[in-house]
């Protein structure tokens, strides 16, 4: 997918995900999560961890990563990638924020 | 007048009075200008106006275009003329007071309105917003007669009207919606350091704070928040926000879109038309602050001259705080990502906070607290994107370090003189702390602390004293290894935790601010430590902060490898009945629970639960009478008991009603790690109490307390503690024991792992020996059981973090409706 044919989809208020949390998007057989630092940007990553499948939407955001609760993997928000000694990745979504709306670039699953 | 066009300037703000300066200037005779001005009033500085408020200035110093400007100028201005409609086709403009002007070329700068929230009472008089002098003349009368006012908005506006009203002498709330001050121009530590400095001078501060209604009769007296507190106030003032005004423009048929939509040249819709100012909305922003818009004021008088090379592009603009002694500066871009790096100071003792933001060896965000000499450094190096990697390990120092090379420590501390300050709490020297290191041979740092009281109340200088000791006894100084908490600290759990109790630290950016973390929103390691920490010191003030939370805390169930859940209800003592497991029965068919199991600690789980079914489970259980059994928490979790005397043979107490009494008056306790408790009826033991965390053995004469077994990754028996007599005795001494080990054991150390590092004598000590020790302890523990024992799942069923339990949104089956 390239910027021109970039199909954004309002998946929900800002204010619907928590500061240093995250919420989850379905898009059919695929669940995405949504993140929300401290300091408002948002990132999206598919909810699975590269190690065994762990939801990163319910660990813990801290310093633009995520902590996986299964095994303490830590994942970069910007680019899914496995910090530190790990080795794996995850796909990234592009997601903007516009005048406090989510949207998500993804095609429907 | 002949041959000139006609300019018609609707608004008489700070933005068309930078552009009528710049276009007199560019050409004094092109243009016969008229301005209709909403307020009876010249232009004056708007951004003067909380040093007005506070009285550091009048209104006289703050005009910038008195009477005399406009007719050197031959400027027409109506004074208290509101512009009702443009008239695009006659080209003419009409006030509410029937001037009707023709123009050539129309400005329109109608600024912005405040945003009212629109609760009930918000309409009272009593009730004001703070844009303009009349706003602030209406504070300064209230301010005269009355005693309480609130703000409610804890942003750059809101905070310079709470503390202009505070110098007036009025008593003043600030609420803020947010968890910490200012929040879209600081970070957290930031944020924090702000609302202590407000504190201090008096202004109360109330952050999550919902404004649900103003109330008052016929007038203001109080603002109610959504947990119905009530807040009296005689004078509120509404700071939250601005709305560009764009009402005059969108009747005129101009695009508007959150403002007046213009071009980079500002020229709207209709070419012959300039909007400008807060109003204006140019490359899909709005703008606030003075500086970019002083620039759309040059943009538009160069195009009013035909300069078609003007153009507007995106600024970034520092934001400064007027209130007199707190310095902040913030700039850019500042959030967290993996392609940035961040450089942290933090110096405690000042009140310093800097941090400055990397991408690619350039800077592009800055924040300062307490220190912001150096913002124009900062934001000069931002704007020029210069390449900081040669200076990237003094940048954070400022420019003046700039060129010098680096100290070594040691050597600074050496070179520091006999008298100089070390530990500025205690008032210990350098001479004191070197000379009591070599009269009396001290060579540990507790030692040190014991003799001369250096480091020894909020610890910042540590590392200082350390230095000394290394100086003074060379290859003799062994420091203790302590480890540290994890990467965002050098500091160990036990000085974190004697820290926030001694400099009375309440929140986790006070923590990580007051001992000088070197990330600014710490880590999955020492984030859920800190909130324990928090939670247990103050359990009356602190707000626990779920997103520092492992998931199985902050949903109340246990996640499973597939990333669905498991439950376990509360079966007091390991007692049920056939009501309960009918219920639960029913549970697991109704929501197709794929297993059932029994626990360990006398418990039934329930595993495989989809996360969207765990209020839905709760709620059928709830019915039943069944709590939260506490599986997944660093907390009290079980006390298995065996049928004692009600039942067996050779039972000598009442080992179950033991057991349910503890269960009952300690459920719901946050603990280091997870604590599970036993009491057996008799010396054969069948509840397994000698492999415990707390356990007791009932015997005829009374019951043995034992503590700190172990069965689990390592094996270990338990130790006695001791012997009472009565159930009440034994229940004070386990509830003082376990409130010994909240207090001091580390983040996931179970009671085995803490009472061998303290020693299990010392333990007895406090405990068996001391009364009042082990009384004080107690009521402590029942203190914070007051705020702790809330039934999590029912909450929960009630509709507590709701989006816990749902997913934002479902992309395919949105679509296809």
């Amino acid at each position: 997918m390239n910027a021109l044919t970039r199909n954004w989809i309002d998946v929900g208020a800002l204010e619907d995900i928590p500061r240093r949390g995250a919420r989850c998007i379905r898009n059919g057989a695929m669940t995405i999560a949504v993140f929300r630092t401290t300091d408002d940007h948002v990132f999206a990553l598919e909810d699975r961890c590269p190690h065994r499948q762990g939801p990163l939407s319910q660990g813990i955001v801290h310093d633009g990563c995520v902590t996986c609760p299964l095994h303490n993997w830590v994942i970069s928000l910007e680019t899914g990638k496995a910090q530190g000694a790990d080795e794996g990745s995850v796909e990234a979504f592009p997601v903007r924020v516009d005048d406090g709306r989510v949207l998500l670039a993804v095609d429907l699953g | 007048m002949s041959g000139k066009q006609k300019l018609v300037v609707i608004g008489n703000g700070m933005a068309p009075g930078r552009m009528l300066e710049s276009l007199f200037e560019l050409a004094p005779d092109r243009y016969q200008v008229t301005i209709f001005n909403a307020e009876p009033r010249v232009n004056y500085d708007r951004i003067m106006l909380s040093p007005v408020l506070s009285g550091a200035k009048t209104y006289d110093e703050i005009i910038i275009h008195g009477d005399g400007w406009y007719i050197d100028r031959g400027i027409t201005l109506y004074k208290g003329h509101k512009v009702v409609a443009i008239d695009r086709d006659a080209r003419t403009v009409t006030s509410d007071a029937g001037e009707v002007a023709p123009y050539d070329k129309l400005v329109v700068a109608t600024g912005s309105n405040p945003f009212i929230i629109p609760v009930p009472g918000h309409d009272l008089p009593g009730v004001l917003s703070y844009r303009d002098l009349d706003d602030v003349n209406a504070m300064l009368l209230a301010a005269q007669s009355r005693a309480k006012a609130v703000v409610i908005g804890g942003g750059l506006l809101g905070l310079e009207a709470a503390a202009g009203l505070r110098e007036r002498g009025m008593q003043v709330t600030v609420l803020h919606v947010m968890p910490t001050l200012m929040e879209r121009q600081l970070d957290p530590a930031a944020g924090y350091l702000l609302e202590r400095a407000l504190v201090d001078r008096g202004i109360e501060v109330v952050t999550r704070a919902n404004t649900r209604a103003i109330v008052g009769d016929g007038k203001v007296e109080g603002v109610e928040l959504d947990d119905g507190t009530v807040i009296p106030a005689s004078l509120v003032v509404m700071a939250v926000g601005i709305r560009p005004n764009v009402a005059l423009a969108k009747d005129a048929g101009l695009e508007t879109g959150r403002g007046i939509v213009v071009d980079a040249g500002m020229r709207s819709s209709d070419p012959d038309i300039i909007a400008l100012g807060e109003c204006a909305e140019v490359g899909g922003q709005v703008y606030g602050l003075v500086a970019p818009l002083y620039r759309m004021a040059e943009v538009a008088a160069a195009r009013l001259v035909e300069d078609p090379s003007a153009e507007f592009a995106h600024m970034d603009t520092p934001t400064k705080l007027k209130v007199t002694g707190i310095d902040l500066y913030s700039l850019g871009d500042f959030a967290e990502g993996d392609d940035r790096q961040e450089i942290v100071l933090r110096d405690a003792t000042a009140g310093v906070y800097k941090r400055v933001v990397l991408k690619d060896d350039r800077i592009i965000g800055t924040v300062l607290y307490g220190d912001t000499a150096d913002g124009a450094w900062f934001n000069d190096l931002m704007k020029k994107r210069t390449d900081i990697s040669a200076m990237r390990d003094t940048l954070i120092f400022g420019q003046a370090y700039q060129g010098g090379a680096a100290l070594d420590p040691t050597a600074a501390v050496a070179a520091l003189p006999d008298d100089a300050e070390i530990c500025g709490c205690n008032g210990v020297c350098k001479s004191t702390i070197t000379g009591a290191i070599a009269a009396k041979g001290l060579t540990s740092l507790d030692a040190v602390r014991a003799h001369t009281k250096a480091s020894n109340s909020c610890g910042t200088c540590t590392g200082l004293v350390e230095q000394l000791m290394a100086l003074t006894l060379g290859d003799r100084y062994n420091p203790a290894a302590v480890t540290p908490m994890c990467a965002c600290t050098d500091l160990g759990h036990d000085d974190v935790r004697r820290l926030i109790k001694a400099k009375r630290l309440k929140s986790i950016p006070a923590v990580m601010q007051e001992l000088e973390w070197k990330t600014s929103c710490g880590c999955a390691k020492c984030r859920p430590a800190l909130n324990y920490y928090l939670v247990c010191d103050w359990p009356n003030e602190y707000a626990d902060d779920y997103q520092s939370r492992f998931i199985n805390e902050r949903v109340h169930a246990n996640i499973q490898k597939d990333g669905t859940y498991s439950i376990v209800p509360r079966m007091w003592g390991g007692q049920t009945t056939s009501a309960e497991l009918r219920a639960i029965a029913d549970v697991v068919d109704k929501f197709d629970i794929p297993s059932v199991k029994v626990t360990g600690g006398q418990r039934i789980d329930m595993l495989g639960i989809r996360k969207e079914d765990l209020p839905a489970v709760w709620s059928d259980l709830g019915k039943a009478g069944f709590v939260s059994g506490h599986a997944y928490a660093k907390g009290v979790r079980t006390v298995k008991t065996c049928v004692g005397t009600d039942w067996c043979r050779f039972g000598t107490q009442d080992s179950t009603g033991l057991g349910v009494r503890i269960e009952k008056f300690m459920w719901g306790s946050w603990t280091p790690a997870k604590v599970k408790m036993a009491v057996s009826g008799c010396p054969r033991n069948c509840a397994e109490a000698t492999c415990k965390d707390v356990g007791v053995i009932c015997v005829d004469s009374g019951f043995e307390i034992h503590f700190a077994g172990a069965a689990g990754l390592d094996i270990k028996g338990t130790e006695v503690l001791g012997m009472v007599k009565t159930e009440t005795e034994a229940l004070e001494h386990i509830v003082a024991v376990v409130q010994m080990y909240r207090e001091q054991g580390r983040y996931l150390e179970r009671i085995y792992k803490w009472a061998k590092r303290i020693g299990y004598d010392e333990v007895r000590r406090q405990i068996m020996d001391d009364a009042e020790r082990r009384a004080a302890y107690f009521e402590r523990f029942v203190f914070s059981q007051k705020f702790a024992q809330v039934d999590p799942w029912s909450e929960r069923v009630s509709g507590k973090d709701k989006h816990e339990f749902k997913p934002m949104a479902n992309l395919v089956l949105e679509a296809a409706q």
